[in-house]
């Protein structure tokens, strides 16, 4: 069994006791001749348990730190797992091709579909080719030039968000980051064909919003959505950084929280231990998820599907009149 | 006395630095005010006729809605439309003060409600549906209550068939309100998409600042982009920027004639002639209304 110190959490310090114990085990196993089976399987039965209890009340931050985990699967990786004969499709056909943004056509079992989705790395190096999923304003016109060949040709759009936000940079000011994000805004709400969103990691902003308006939005359950990190809330409202804990809590970042604030449709369940511990079972949740919520979009007319989004959207707000 | 070089920039950078709303300039007996970017006094009465530009060096003071209207809309046409609209605090929000006390002291500061006004009224005779944004009120932040105002005016634009105009003036979403500010942005913008599909004119005004949440949806999707000299427009804020990148950030960057030259913006007009130059355009879309 391999022993990986580095994915955990700083919250996760009793797993890494327990691992620190089972190395300890296997040492003394090497050096006598002493048979550990029995108690290594009893320590590993614990590291589940203490995982189970762990994850299942973790507080917002812990949940942004799971949701903003290097190993966390990316969107490449769920398209792998849940669609046949992926095509990659590039470019905005003005400016460049952006790589923190992944555009592409596939088949879902037996439908054909078009999927959008930021893109983050899973190392230094990759992030840095990734511009850690932060888009630039070419990235969402390729998001929407791919999404229009989707409405063109009747098939189905998913998207997979996961961004800390759109980048802000001179270029992406220069060339409209704002008119890129509100102009798919527009667009999205138009479609013709059902639209699927779900939040894989980060939900960060305009950013996210700017390929998220599907007929339905799910999250995986250790992702979060909100309308600015719980790091430049703290320094903007509270005016300290450090203070991302209370900014986490009061700001409702959590999927459990949007559910009741009816700002999405449904939970998808993570492994015990969040994703990454297991990338297969959570695209099976995913494409699981995806197929059921799919079926009664696909027996709507583009009217209906249209009317139906801009009614989702439409209602949300809260607020007093009289 | 004597001050050095070094502190005389100090000293000016730091009255750069603050609040930008004329009531903040006045002098005792509010007969003058002093212009923010070069100092000069100011008679009250004359920077009024000005329409609140320094007459020295050309700075566009900030607006309230009430002076945005009252400086752009024929006198006694205006109807306000959805007045009772009010933000509140359903998730209990507390930051260094509760949301709902915030909400408060905006209400007394600014003597408005609600960030937006909006409302029908006359532009030279010409019938718009039109919404000013008042920086003054929680820094023109987008809530839930300004998404649905904005909202209700281009709904209201296309049932009465006739051109919307926004005057933006914004620091972006409002996070006291968590996602739900965030989804202002998706509810406005869609609807502007049945604006464009019924072919109504809308007429985005940018005025000094607009960022964030604002300009990345219904300040950004004009069929016309008006800008007012030297506003701040852009997607992120300058600080952000210049925090991500450890740059310097070049000269007027972010500035209306800056969104000129790169495309954004279709006409960078002084705040005299901006009711000509809306009139011109009312005129050439020519909607007379139902």
């Amino acid at each position: 069994m391999e022993l990986d110190y580095k994915s955990l959490l700083p919250f996760e310090k009793p797993i890494a006791e327990l691992y620190k114990k089972i190395e300890d085990l296997q040492k003394m196993a090497r050096h006598g001749k002493i048979n550990l089976e029995e108690e290594t399987k009893l320590i590993q039965k614990r590291i589940q348990k203490t995982r189970r209890e762990l994850f299942a009340e973790l507080t917002p931050l812990q949940t942004v730190q799971v949701a903003r985990h290097m190993g966390r699967p990316t969107t490449l990786d769920y398209i792998g797992q849940i669609f046949e004969g992926f095509v990659e499709l590039r470019g905005d056909r003005n400016f460049s091709n952006d790589p923190a943004m992944i555009c592409g056509i596939g088949k879902l079992d037996d439908l054909s579909c078009v999927v959008v989705g930021h893109q983050k790395g899973k190392n230094t190096k990759e992030n840095i080719a990734r511009n850690f999923g932060m888009a630039q304003p070419e990235g969402y016109r390729k998001a929407l030039r791919v999404m229009r060949v989707a409405d063109r040709f009747g098939k189905p759009i998913i998207s997979f968000v996961d961004t800390p936000g759109a980048y802000p940079g001179i270029g992406a000011e220069e060339r409209g980051q704002a008119e890129a994000i509100a102009k798919n805004l527009r667009a999205m709400a138009e479609l013709h064909v059902p639209f699927i969103t779900i939040i894989t990691g980060e939900g960060g902003s305009g950013g996210a919003l700017g390929i998220g308006m599907g007929n339905k939005v799910m999250m995986l359950e250790f992702s979060i959505y909100s309308v600015i990190s719980p790091e430049g809330c703290a320094s903007i409202l509270f005016r300290d950084a450090t203070k991302a804990s209370l900014a986490a809590e009061a700001m409702k970042i959590t999927a459990k929280d949007l559910l009741k604030l009816g700002v999405i449709d449904e939970i998808i369940k993570e492994p015990i231990g969040g994703a990454h511990q297991d990338t297969k079972l959570t695209a099976q949740n995913i494409k699981k998820a995806i197929l059921t919520n799919l079926k009664p979009l696909m027996h709507m007319t583009s009217r209906e599907l249209i009317a139906d989004r801009y009614n989702k959207f439409r209602k949300m707000g809260i607020f007093e009149n009289g | 006395m004597t001050i050095s070089i070094h502190d005389f920039f100090k000293k000016k950078k730091k009255r750069k630095a603050q609040a930008h709303t004329s009531e903040k300039l006045d002098i005792p007996g509010n007969l003058w005010v002093r212009c923010y970017r070069c100092g000069t006094t100011i008679y009250s009465k004359d920077l009024e006729t000005a329409l609140k530009v320094c007459p020295k060096c050309n700075y566009h003071f900030r607006l309230s809605a009430s002076e945005r209207i009252s400086f752009t809309v024929d006198e006694g046409t205006f109807e306000e439309i959805n007045p009772h609209i009010k933000s509140t605090d359903f998730l209990s929000f507390v930051d260094s003060k509760p949301y709902a006390k915030r909400l408060k002291d905006a209400e007394m500061k600014s003597g408005l409600p609600e960030v937006i006004v909006t409302g029908e009224g006359k532009i030279n005779g010409w019938s718009v549906a039109v919404g000013a944004m008042d920086f003054s009120f929680m820094g023109g932040s987008m809530g839930s209550a300004v998404g649905e105002k904005v909202t209700r005016l281009f709904e209201h634009a296309l049932h009465r068939k006739i051109p919307a105009i926004i005057f933006s003036s914004s620091g972006g979403a409002r996070m006291q309100e968590g996602i739900m500010s965030l989804m202002q942005m998706a509810k406005t913008s869609s609807a502007l998409g049945r604006l464009r599909e019924n072919c109504i004119p809308y007429i985005c005004v940018l005025t000094d600042p607009t960022t964030g949440g604002t300009t990345a949806s219904f300040a950004m999707l004009g069929d016309i982009h008006i800008a007012e000299p030297n506003a701040l427009i852009g997607f992120a804020g300058p600080r952000v920027i210049e925090q991500t990148i450890r740059q310097k950030l070049p000269a007027g960057f972010q500035r209306s004639e800056y969104l000129e030259e790169h495309g954004m913006v279709d006409i960078v007009s002084p705040r005299k002639d901006l009711k000509k130059v809306l009139t011109n355009i009312l005129s050439f879309f020519d909607f007379k209304g139902e």
